[in-house]
């Protein structure tokens, strides 16, 4: 589809770098196309759902994709601007408005920039705008469409005469479907995508302009908060609304089955009502042990599935001299945003508006409209940003809460979490085990590869009828998404690595047809999902890093009883060009020395330091990474410290790179605070991390590693998703670069000083220590 | 019971009402219309209401408002403006040193407070500085990029 318009666009989109914060403060709770619209035009197969052109020239575009401070907003208003050949200054972008913003379901699974950025959707209509707007020219002038040129908006034929965009069209329909001919400008001829343009956002952000969902503030509206059960599963008995008679400015309590909120004139009475409120709540069940977490995940009923099975596993490791076995084990995490949840609802008798920070507004509206009893088209779902949310944090429950509340009181509510409303009750990233089983051939190629891992699961994105995967829902009365208990059937059809189950250096056939990345043809990868005590739901690489974590580390170790360099090791079984094109690009960079694992003449003291490595085809094809980390060791703390991280990343065309990196960057020193620190705990009855005393993170005072970041890009390759593949290989890479310097293996995540030195115990007791 | 209070917030004195114990964040959010200090905690653990009083950051999340009295309060917003922002303001700009952006408060306020004291510190100092701010985004390097770049700044003026 990207072909090259060089003959007669090349002086096309002027770059026009400079823009303060106008445009996006103006993108304020009341944020409004130029058009009417309603649920009936938005159309994603029409032009007029995407984009206008105003008699200002000012180009409104519409997206279903939204900006958590990933720039997303950036990279779509620079796609709009290099199709249409005008300034990015003259884009104004809103970001998914249900009464506007055509349905592109949830920001999520690193899916915007493959959904948007290559030949439909947001890049097809503004090239289909582009091409609309030349004809019309074309016709005015009476010259062919060849022989005309764009410069920021304006068409000039060859005899001189020229005319603007909104001349043509300015404040009027288009009238016209997208043309699924319209050509996508040749990446060569880009000047405005594939630019480092300043992220929109960033003046507004540091001076402390930018509006978040926790600004929104309608006349008439009041302050909620939410009361949460003390644990899991337990239901209300008892609520004395004269606990909080004298709470200044109390306009209601409200109760609705086992849901306690109330409602206050100030942010402040409501957090004292909220604290002050006497309510009685009958018990939940006893919660397992943390310690004994992963038994106990082993033993349940489990939905089980099998990615790949070649059917002679158990026979090549039963014939095997010796199998080499490991078991890899991944905590609860937590999304842990930033700002605790928010959101602000506005519910009528006859039609409600909810301004959310939410990944899914187009779902949000449908669950809200069965929360509320209320017809679809009547609900309204506004995004504005929260903070970072890295997945389905709190603000899905927030905007029910705060939709519910409104309702009962006729009003419109403000509703904000406190932290431990935020921490107690998300979704929280699944805990996973993997046991992995594999045998070597003499010359020290892997033969067969066997994987099982189990994972935890409750509830999940409501999507668009399931209110009961969050924990408004199911205080409501609706039921949690839970794994249905069966056996696995053999795999079947097209093969598919959406969770990153299968290592890349399995074959991956199914019925003849091979889809993997490796060569391993002896293989089997099954996955039990099994009921989770705790919600879970989608965070930052969902079980693409716990599965990553336990693939790569496996084959480190399998690397490490070949005496291979594991770079090469992990060449021998890859055939994939695109996971060979990071991996060689990272190990160059980083200037890799061949040498295998652990390195030679380790110390028994002091600190030692060694280098790991790990790379992954994102769910299989949507982006790919190698990462290598150097990384110190106190051996008398057992204290891990990253040094330098050396990136190499495969995403295909690159709309910013300044962007990207940023997103490189984060996404990997997050992905070491959760190698290094993070893990949810609990006891008998409930989540004990439930703030930042007791859930740890990387604070900035931590001594951050350096990070490089190389970029491989293909020619002719279309565009993947990028901000999730760095973080997927962060603890795989820290665990064997540990390996590497101490020759201990570390198992199980987060890789705590006591971890550490656990291992190094268990090290020095198979007296495998150099 | 409500009371009559004189705020001193960003050079400009506001008349508001409220209970006395109302935490300052929540005045300088509904009673200013503020949007640089936001709730993230409300334990003063992560840094995201902080503000700045006697040259010192504060969390405004833990002080009730008739604590503050007639100390001048300032706000992310009160450094500089989209038009002109402050120095430091400047070099997160320039290093693109935020992500989603709800802790830049925390980050900005708290590194000022530091370096307006003493330009002349270490890296070690400005994160030791930084210990109770938090970041979910992990944009720790390019934020320490640009304190720096604004502390040079200030040791070359």
């Amino acid at each position: 589809m990207i072909q090259s318009r060089r003959d007669f666009l090349g002086s096309c989109g002027a770059l026009i770098v400079g823009f303060g914060s106008g445009p996006l403060s103006q993108l304020s709770a009341q944020g409004q196309g130029p058009f009417e619209t309603h649920l009936s035009r938005i159309d994603p197969r029409k032009l007029d759902s995407w984009l206008a052109v105003g008699d200002d020239g000012v180009i409104t575009a519409y997206t279903g994709k939204c900006d958590f401070g990933q720039g997303i907003l950036t990279a779509q208003s620079q796609l709009v601007a290099e199709e249409l050949c005008v300034s990015i200054a003259r884009v104004k972008l809103i970001q998914c408005d249900t009464s506007i913003c055509p349905d592109q379901g949830t920001t999520s699974g690193s899916q915007s920039t493959p959904t948007n950025f290559n030949s439909e959707n947001l890049a097809l209509a503004a090239a289909t705008a582009r091409e609309a707007l030349l004809s019309l020219a074309a016709k005015k002038f009476g010259e062919p469409v060849e022989n005309l040129t764009v410069t920021d908006g304006v068409i000039t034929g060859t005899k001189g005469r020229r005319v603007r965009y909104q001349d043509l069209i300015g404040n009027k329909q288009f009238n016209l479907p997208l043309s699924v001919t319209a050509k996508r400008r040749s990446v060569a001829d880009w000047t405005v995508l594939g630019k480092p343009i300043p992220s929109l956002d960033r003046t507004a952000l540091m001076t402390g302009q930018f509006e978040f969902v926790h600004h929104i503030r309608v006349p008439g509206m009041l302050h909620g908060r939410v009361v949460r059960p003390p644990a899991m599963g337990a239901t209300l008995s008892h609520i004395d609304k004269q606990s909080v008679q004298n709470v200044r400015g109390l306009v209601k309590v409200v109760v609705r089955k086992d849901f306690v909120g109330v409602v206050a004139e100030t942010q402040y009475g409501a957090i004292l009502a909220a604290r002050q409120l006497a309510v009685q709540w009958n018990p939940g069940p006893e919660l397992p042990p943390q310690k004994d977490f992963f038994d106990h995940l082993q033993k349940q009923p489990a939905h089980d599935a099998l990615s790949v099975d070649s059917q002679d596993v158990d026979a090549q490791l039963a014939g095997a001299a010796s199998v080499i076995r490991a078991t890899y084990k991944y905590p609860y995490q937590m999304h842990g945003s930033l700002g605790a949840s928010c959101a602000v609802a506005d519910v009528k008798s006859d039609s409600a508006t909810v301004w959310s920070s939410t990944q899914s507004a187009y779902p949000t509206r449908s669950v809200v409209s069965k929360l509320l009893n209320m017809p679809i088209e009547k609900v309204r779902v506004i995004y504005v940003r929260g903070s970072g949310c890295y997945g389905l944090n709190g603000a899905d429950a927030a905007s029910f809460d705060a939709a519910i509340l409104s309702q009962e009181v006729g009003t419109p509510v403000r509703l904000q979490f406190s932290r431990q409303d935020e921490m107690m009750w998300e979704n929280l990233g699944s805990a996973c085990t993997v046991q992995l089983r594999a045998c070597l051939a003499h010359d020290g190629r892997v033969v067969a590869w066997d994987r099982q891992d189990w994972v935890a699961s409750l509830g999940n994105r409501p999507g668009y009828d399931q209110p009961g995967n969050v924990i408004t829902g199911m205080l409501l009365g609706y039921e949690p998404e839970l794994p249905e208990p069966r056996s696995a059937k053999p795999p079947t059809g097209q093969f598919r690595n959406q969770s990153n189950t299968v290592p890349s250096y399995f074959a991956g056939c199914i019925d003849g047809k091979c889809g993997g990345d490796g060569t391993i043809r002896s293989e089997r990868a099954l996955t039990h999902t099994v009921r989770s005590p705790f919600f879970t739901g989608p965070l930052r690489s969902p079980l693409r890093i716990q599965n990553t974590f336990a693939n790569e580390c496996f084959m480190d170790e399998l690397c490490a009883n070949a005496e291979a360099d594991p770079v090469a090791f992990r060449l021998l079984h890859l055939q994939n060009s695109r996971v060979i094109g990071v991996l060689k690009a990272a190990a160059q960079a980083a200037r890799w020395e061949p040498r295998s694992s652990p390195k030679a003449g380790i110390s028994h003291g002091g600190t030692v330091s060694g280098r790991g490595i790990a790379c992954v085809a994102y769910e299989g094809n949507n982006g790919y990474s190698a990462l290598v980390v150097e990384v110190d060791v106190d051996l008398e703390t057992g204290r891990v410290q990253p040094r330098r991280f050396v990136v190499a990343l495969d995403c295909g065309p690159i709309s910013n790179p300044d962007g990207l990196r940023n997103q490189i960057e984060g996404g990997i020193l997050q992905g070491m605070s959760r190698a290094l620190v993070e893990e949810v705990t609990w006891d008998n009855r409930r989540v004990t991390s439930v703030d930042w005393e007791t859930y740890n993170s990387l604070h900035l005072d931590y001594e951050m590693p350096t990070v490089e970041t190389v970029f491989v890009t293909p020619a002719d390759v279309p565009a993947t998703g990028a901000g999730e593949t760095a973080i997927t290989v962060t603890p795989a890479a820290i665990g064997n670069a540990i390996f590497d310097a101490t020759g201990a293996r570390l198992r199980e995540v987060p890789f705590t000083p006591q971890r550490v030195k656990a291992a190094l115990v268990e090290r020095d007791q198979r007296g495998e220590s150099i | 019971m409500r009371e009559k209070i004189t705020l001193n917030v960003n050079g400009l004195l506001h008349l508001i009402e409220a209970d006395p114990e109302t935490p300052l964040l929540f005045v300088l959010n509904d009673d200013l219309g503020l949007r640089g200090p936001r709730f993230g905690c409300g334990m003063a653990q992560c840094g995201a209401c902080t503000v700045i009083m006697r040259g010192q950051v504060v969390r405004s999340c833990v002080m009730p408002v008739s604590e503050v009295g007639h100390e001048e309060i300032t706000t992310l917003e009160g450094l500089g403006t989209p038009e002109q922002p402050h120095p430091i303001q400047q070099a997160f700009i320039d290093e693109g040193a935020a992500q989603c952006g709800f802790c830049l408060s925390g980050v900005i306020l708290t590194a000022k407070a530091v370096l307006d004291v003493n330009s002349d510190v270490s890296d070690q100092e400005i994160r030791d500085a930084l210990g109770g701010v938090l970041c979910r985004c992990f944009t720790h390097t390019r934020m320490l990029r640009a304190i720096r770049k604004y502390a040079d700044s200030r040791r070359r003026t």
